[in-house]
C-alpha cells in the first residue's frame, strides 16, 4: 500500500491478525510521544497555553473522525475506550431508558461477545426477548431473513457491519432503510469495518455506530461512539464526575454539560485521542475505497494460492471482506498457529470471541487471517510456503 | 530421551488418546478450560474409598494438552489419592523447572522440555492443575 508510515516494521514479522489489533503508523506514535514529551496537560484547563494546545489537538480528532464517517456534526462523536465500552454505553444509557417488557431485540449468531452480552443482561433485567436472524448457506444475513425475523414488537437491530469471523459485509444501507420504515433502531458495530471499507453514517442512515481506535491503526484504549444527536440527547451518562458536569450544589442539584462532553467523564485518554487523529488522517489520505480494493486483492490472491494446497480447508471462501478462516486438515487450529509462529507468521486461532460461531460453521476452532494495509503478496507467498511444508509435519519443531 | 522418541510418544497420544470419551452416570465431572487459549476439556473421575478407580476425558485441545492428558490418565488410574497428588506435584514441578522425581512420571517425562516454550506451559498443565484442584477437595 502506498504509505511510508510502516517502514519501521520488522520485515521478519508477517502480521496477519489485524482483526485483533493493528500495528501503528509512525505519525501516530510520534504524535502520542510528542504529547507526553511536550504538552502533557489536561484538557478543559484553558488558562495556560499548553492545556489549550492539548484541548485543540483532542478536539481536532473529533472533527477528523466526524469527517471520516461523514457525520454532520462533530458533537455526535463521543470518545470511549473501545467498541466494548461503546456498545455497553448505548445499551445501558439509551436502550435501557426506552425499552419495555416483551420488546424484541434482533441480533445474529455471528456477533462478537460485545454485541451479545450487554443485550443478554438488559434482556434479563427488563424481560425483553432476543431473536437471531437466520443466516443463509454462506452464513450471511439477507434482507429477506431480516424481514422474517422482525415483528411489531422489534425495537432494535444490533449487528456488525463486517463480522470478525467469516468477515461477511452486511448491506447496512438496505437494512437501515427497511428498519426505519418500521420505526426500528439500528446499531452498527463497525469494529471490523472502520479501517477496511467506506462508512457514511448519513447515506447509510445509521442510528448508532461504534468502533475501536486500535483496530484502525490507532492507540489501544481509544474508541468512538457516533449517535444521531436527538438520540444522544436522550442518552444517560453511565459515569458521573469531573469534566462532564456544568454545576452542582449542596442541595443535591446538578446539571450536565452538553453532548458529547457529558459522556466523557474524568480525564480522558488524551494521548490516545490525539494519536487517533493521526491514524484517521492516514486513512483519509490513502482512502478507504483504495484500501478496500487492495485488501480484496490480497484476499483473492491468498485464497487462490491456499486452494492449491489440498490439506488446507477454507471456511469462508465465498464471503467478501478481508478475512480468511482456515485449518490444516486434522490439525488443531492452535497447533497450526504455533507452527506458523516459528516463521514469524502471526495468525489467530480460536473461536474469535464469537462463541456461537461453532453452531454456524460446524467447527469450533479455526485459524484466522485478517489483512491490513501493510500486508503484501510476498508475505502471502511466504505463508503459503510455510503451510505447504506443514503438510508433511506441522508438529516438526514445535514438539 | 532423544527428541525423536519424545515426539513419537506425544504424537501417538495426540492421534490416539487413551481414556478418551465421556461415560457419564456415576462419574464426577471436572472442567478444565484454558481462559487464555482455546483448549477445553472435561474430565470424568471415579473415586472409591481413597482410590482413584477411573479417569477419562473429552474435549478439544492442542497436541500438547491432549497428549499430556492421555498420559496423565494412564499414570493416576489405580493410584490412591495421595499417590496421585504426589505424581501430579512432581509433574508440575518438572514443568516449572523445580526438582522432581523422574521415576514417578514414567512417560510424562516427554514434557520435560516444555519449559523452553513458555506459550505452551498452560497447555501442558491445564488438565493436571484441574485434577490437582479437585483432589485437594478430597
Amino acid at each position: 500500500m502506498d504509505t511510508n508510515e510502516f517502514n519501521y516494521l520488522n520485515p521478519q514479522i508477517m502480521y496477519f491478525d489485524n482483526g485483533a489489533t493493528t500495528f501503528k503508523p509512525q505519525s501516530m506514535i510520534e504524535a502520542t510521544a510528542d504529547y507526553y514529551a511536550n504538552f502533557s496537560t489536561n484538557i478543559h484547563r484553558g488558562d495556560y497555553d499548553l492545556s489549550l494546545k492539548a484541548e485543540l489537538a483532542y478536539e481536532n480528532t473529533r472533527e477528523l473522525v466526524a469527517h471520516l464517517i461523514k457525520a454532520k456534526n462533530k458533537q455526535e462523536i463521543i470518545f470511549t475506550s473501545g467498541t466494548t465500552e461503546g456498545i455497553n454505553m448505548i445499551v445501558e444509557g439509551f436502550f435501557k431508558q426506552i425499552l419495555k417488557e416483551r420488546d424484541e431485540i434482533v441480533l445474529t449468531l455471528t456477533e462478537h461477545a460485545s454485541n451479545i452480552l450487554p443485550w443478554y443482561r438488559l434482556s434479563d433485567e427488563l424481560g425483553l426477548t432476543i431473536k437471531f436472524i437466520p443466516l443463509n448457506e454462506s452464513n450471511e444475513v439477507t434482507l429477506e431473513a431480516l424481514k422474517h425475523t422482525i415483528t411489531n414488537k422489534t425495537k432494535v437491530v444490533s449487528l456488525a457491519h463486517i463480522t470478525n469471523t467469516i468477515g461477511d459485509i452486511r448491506d447496512i444501507k438496505a437494512i437501515s432503510e427497511y428498519l426505519h420504515e418500521q420505526g426500528i433502531y439500528l446499531l452498527v458495530d463497525a469494529a471490523q469495518s472502520i479501517a477496511h471499507t467506506k462508512i457514511d453514517v448519513i447515506d447509510m442512515d445509521i442510528d448508532f455506530l461504534i468502533f475501536s481506535g486500535h483496530k484502525m491503526y490507532g492507540p489501544t484504549g481509544t474508541g468512538v461512539v457516533y449517535g444521531k444527536m436527538p438520540y444522544l440527547k436522550k442518552m444517560q451518562p453511565l459515569i458521573l464526575g469531573g469534566g462532564m458536569n456544568d454545576e452542582f450544589d449542596e442541595s443535591g442539584d446538578y446539571t450536565l454539560k452538553p453532548v458529547p462532553y457529558c459522556f466523557e467523564a474524568g480525564t480522558p485518554n488524551i494521548a490516545g485521542v490525539i494519536g487517533l487523529g493521526k491514524s484517521v488522517e492516514m486513512l483519509l489520505k490513502i482512502g478507504l475505497l483504495k484500501i478496500e480494493g487492495y485488501e480484496r486483492d490480497l484476499r483473492e490472491y491468498a485464497i487462490e494460492k491456499l486452494k492449491m494446497l489440498p490439506h488446507i480447508v477454507i471456511y469462508n471462501e465465498h464471503n467478501a471482506g478481508h478475512t480468511i478462516l482456515f485449518n490444516i486438515k486434522d490439525v488443531f487450529a492452535q497447533d497450526t498457529a504455533i507452527y506458523l509462529n516459528q516463521f514469524g507468521i502471526c495468525v489467530r486461532a480460536g473461536s474469535h470471541c464469537a462463541k456461537m460461531m461453532p453452531k454456524v460453521l460446524g467447527i469450533k476452532n479455526t485459524c484466522r487471517i485478517t489483512f491490513g494495509i501493510y500486508n503484501t503478496k510476498s508475505q502471502i507467498d511466504f505463508l503459503v510456503k510455510a503451510l505447504a511444508q506443514g503438510a508433511d509435519d506441522v508438529y516438526g519443531d514445535v514438539i | 530421551m532423544n527428541s525423536d522418541l519424545r515426539r513419537e510418544i506425544i504424537l501417538e497420544h495426540n492421534q490416539h488418546p487413551k481414556h478418551f470419551g465421556l461415560v457419564g452416570n456415576d462419574f464426577e465431572k471436572i472442567k478444565a478450560n484454558n481462559t487464555s487459549c482455546i483448549d477445553q476439556f472435561d474430565l470424568e473421575i471415579k473415586i472409591v474409598g481413597d482410590k482413584l478407580i477411573d479417569l477419562h476425558f473429552a474435549g478439544e485441545g492442542c497436541a500438547i494438552s491432549k497428549s499430556t492428558t492421555s498420559i496423565m490418565c494412564d499414570l493416576v488410574i489405580g493410584k490412591s489419592i495421595d499417590e496421585a497428588k504426589k505424581i501430579i506435584n512432581n509433574y508440575l514441578a518438572m514443568i516449572s523447572e523445580r526438582p522432581y522425581d523422574k521415576e514417578l512420571l514414567d512417560e510424562a517425562i516427554v514434557f520435560s522440555e516444555v519449559y523452553k516454550q513458555p506459550n505452551r506451559i498452560t497447555c501442558a498443565t491445564l488438565t493436571w492443575s484441574a485434577l490437582s484442584e479437585y483432589l485437594e477437595t478430597k
